[in-house]
């Protein structure tokens, strides 16, 4: 066994960081650095940028334009990614739909598709949930009714992320109600512009606008845009699902906010002390150190095994998904209770990169202050969404665990 | 021993659910919010009439003579509503600790105009270095000539947007972190070299900070004693926690009746989830939570007006505790159990979950007042 870095490795590394100091916009930088709000342009601007080097796809096969990488390299790219403060790529492009699209997908589809995904020209949102259809996915009922070289798209889905950014959407919809609910599911892809799509926000609990209902009214949509067979659909979904999952571990935005948490904790004073100094809450910060390092390597001993063994991730990254997202909240908690009672304001504007604040409030409430009650708030998603934890505690009782 | 509300106390809670259902629902809370004030005036008026305003306050001054079980009945409501309104600043901190330790001349002059929902107070105790601690007070008062001065900051003051009046700690005496050495003075928002900056909270009520330059105020303004006044604050402060506590249970009670009328309504995979028994049991936690967090904000109620502040310290930051961690898992859980309802702006269980945040964030978390009743487990302590 061992746990460093080949010099082959540390190398990479070392290349993917000088590109992220050379090459990651300083306005772009600042937002994350700070937590403020970033937009779409950003997000197409920094996705531009990697493309040009030929990292546009991270976790793609070189025969589709992607860097190829193995396990490992995939994880140093995330975490030199999260520490540079560089942003996420859309996943729901890059390892929800195009895994999908290169597994499933007609060659006119993944040619057409793919480069458009690489090079940031296609923004893809996600339509799965519904109303009515949340844990119990297979339920939903939007449907699609074949009409001569069109299906016509009638129904609801929600909790649609960045959906109001989205040039395309991947939906699951309901093609028979015929045998079990499953059966009758498949995956279409439908252009965002179509008439009879509306989209309409949904604000969270922070405030913030980053979900959306979308509700399809008779839109029509290709039959060319069905992925693999009618009425497939639900293997294709499950298919993506372990796809999510095995993304939520998210390591390296957990150390970078690990990182992040240790400086609060140095800077804010307790009784005149920098509270890093109190044993109470060191401590704590001290358990999810732990809970991180030892992710950290059941992360890449999960995916080293799945690729040496050259098999499909299977019900063992719901594991990685539990895991990452409690950690993800506890960080989120801790910077939280690090602020004390600057934990209360809630200063809307200052998510913006131009606020200034007031001077008064200046003086103790420091840059980093404004978003971190709303990120605790905003990061419960994180235990419910891609399948809560119960979900996913399910899935490990009874496909791991045989119970 | 006796466990329930009294008959009076049974009544005002059903005046104030009453008056929550048909003036102050979720819709009506959520203007109140969004207005420039953060609450609502009337409302305010409406406590004057209904004489929650003059609860604490001794019959001579016009008072109801009411303790600190009696806030307690309130402040539920308070939780359960979201009520907005600076009812534990003005009345129960501010208002407490005057009927406690303010001149006679002073209560006669405030506490009618307090009581007639006139005047509003807020207490300007602590510092951003200082963090939860009330003796951490680098804002300076010098006297001259029976005159004082008082130069310092003050962050964080709750309801500070609101208030006519402040009431500021400040050092007359000894080092930033001493016990003695501090003051207390009323100062008016409208006093000179004082500066306030205003802005929202997380629970959608309004908070300041304070910059005092050189804010001349006179003899009386000084309240208590000179170099005294840490007691009085804390005694203020742990009524305030009890209070709090309070509206923690009328929240987490909300959030309970919420989540099971959720798991009972909710159906997937063609059942109520309220049948999975992952969810059966996180929702047996909370309901155990919810009973020993209302002993324990019993207990708070109980010793908040006791003389003894060793005695009564330990029985609320005890309670601060405990409530900050039972609230914690409380709106976590109910959160989680609504899935997606929980966490957008629209249902009101994510706003129940914030306030329920933000007060065990006030006035010490869990973690402080931990460490403080623990504190008193030394055998040195005792």
């Amino acid at each position: 066994m061992d746990l460093k870095y080949n010099p082959e490795e540390q190398k990479f590394r070392a290349e993917v960081r000088a590109f992220f100091d050379a090459e990651l916009p300083t306005d772009i930088r600042t937002k994350l650095q700070l937590g403020r709000r970033i937009s779409k342009d950003d997000m197409v601007r920094w996705q531009k940028i990697l493309f040009r080097k030929g990292w546009g796809a991270p976790n793609w096969p070189k025969s589709f334009g992607g860097t190829g990488w193995d396990i490992v390299q995939q994880h140093i790219f995330e975490e030199e990614r999260a520490d540079a403060s560089a942003p996420g790529q859309n996943p729901f492009s890059l390892k929800m739909l195009a895994p999908v699209m290169q597994t499933f997908g007609n060659a006119a589809q993944q040619e057409y598709f793919l480069p458009r995904i690489l090079s940031g020209e296609d923004w893809w949102c996600q339509g799965y949930s519904e109303p009515g259809s949340g844990s119990d996915l297979a339920s939903l009922r939007t449907s699609a009714v074949r009409q001569g070289d069109h299906y016509i798209v009638n129904g609801q889905k929600t909790w649609n992320t960045m959906g109001q950014y989205a040039d395309w959407i991947f939906c699951l919809v309901r093609t028979s109600s015929e045998g079990r609910q499953q059966q009758g599911i498949s995956f279409l892809l439908i252009d965002m512009k179509s008439p009879g799509i509306t989209v309409r926000p949904i604000i969270m609990l922070d405030g913030e606008h980053e979900i959306n209902d979308i509700f399809f009214d008779n839109v029509k949509v290709p039959v060319q845009n069905l992925i693999g067979e009618e009425n497939k659909g639900w293997t294709y979904a499950k298919f993506l699902l372990t796809h999510e999952r095995s993304g939520n571990a998210g390591i390296g935005i957990c150390k970078r906010a690990l990182k992040k948490l240790k400086e609060i904790a140095a800077e804010q004073m307790s009784n005149g002390r920098p509270l890093i100094e109190d044993s109470r809450f060191r401590d704590r910060i001290a358990q999810v150190e732990m809970e991180l390092m030892a992710l950290e390597i059941t992360n890449l001993r999960v995916l080293s095994a799945t690729a040496k063994e050259q098999r499909a991730l299977g019900p063992e990254v719901s594991v990685l998904k539990i895991k990452g997202s409690e950690i993800i909240q506890q960080l989120a908690e801790l910077k939280m209770h690090a602020l004390g009672h600057d934990a209360l304001p809630y200063v809307r504007e200052a998510l913006d990169m131009d606020w200034v604040g007031d001077p008064l409030l200046g003086t103790h409430y420091r840059s980093y202050a404004p978003p971190i009650s709303g990120q605790y708030f905003n990061q419960r998603k994180t235990t419910i969404y891609a399948g809560s934890t119960e979900i996913q505690k399910n899935i490990i009782s009874q496909m791991i665990l045989g119970l | 021993m006796e466990f329930n509300y009294s008959e009076e106390q049974l009544a005002l809670q059903d005046t104030l659910q009453r008056f929550i259902s048909r003036d102050y629902d979720f819709d009506k809370r959520r203007g109140f919010s969004a207005s420039p004030l953060g609450h609502s005036a009337e409302a305010w008026s409406q406590y004057a009439e209904l004489g929650l305003l003059a609860l604490p306050f001794p019959e001579e001054l016009g008072g109801l003579n009411g303790n600190a079980v009696d806030i307690m009945v309130v402040m539920e409501q308070f939780g359960q509503g979201l009520l907005l309104e600076p009812f534990l600043s003005t009345v129960v901190t501010c208002g407490g600790l005057l009927r406690d330790a303010a001149s006679e001349a002073l209560k006669q002059k405030l506490v009618p105009q307090i009581a007639a929902g006139k005047l509003k107070l807020s207490l300007a105790a602590y510092e951003a270095p200082g963090r939860y601690d009330l003796s951490y007070v680098a804002c300076t008062a010098r006297e001259s000539g029976g005159n004082w001065r008082l130069s310092g900051r003050k962050a964080v003051v709750l309801d500070g947007a609101s208030a006519d009046y402040f009431l500021v700690s400040a050092r007359s005496s000894g080092k930033t972190a001493d016990r003695d050495g501090i003051s207390l003075f009323l100062v008016p928002r409208d006093a000179k070299g004082l500066t306030s900056a205003a802005y929202p909270t997380q629970s959608g009520a309004r908070a300041a900070d304070l910059l005092l330059e050189n804010v001349a105020v006179g003899a009386e303004a000084l309240i208590g004693e000179p170099g005294r006044a840490l007691p009085i604050i804390e005694r203020a402060v742990d009524r305030a926690i009890a209070a709090l506590c309070a509206e923690a249970v009328g929240i987490i009670n909300a959030l309970n009746q919420a989540t099971l009328n959720y798991l009972k309504t909710r159906k997937q995979f063609g059942v109520a989830i309220g049948t999975f028994q992952a969810l059966k049991h996180k929702m047996a936690d909370m309901l155990i939570a919810a009973e020993q967090a209302r002993s324990m904000a019993i207990i708070a109620a109980v010793h908040a007006d006791s003389e003894d502040a060793a005695e009564r310290h330990r029985a609320v930051s005890a309670a601060k505790a405990y409530l900050g961690q039972a609230g914690r898992l409380v709106g976590q859980h109910a959160v989680q159990m609504h899935g997606g309802m929980g966490v957008v702006d629209e249902l009101i269980v994510s706003h129940y979950f914030k306030r329920l945040t933000m007060i065990d964030l006030s006035l010490g978390d869990a973690d402080y007042h931990l460490a403080s009743f623990s504190e008193t487990l030394r055998p040195t302590a005792q």
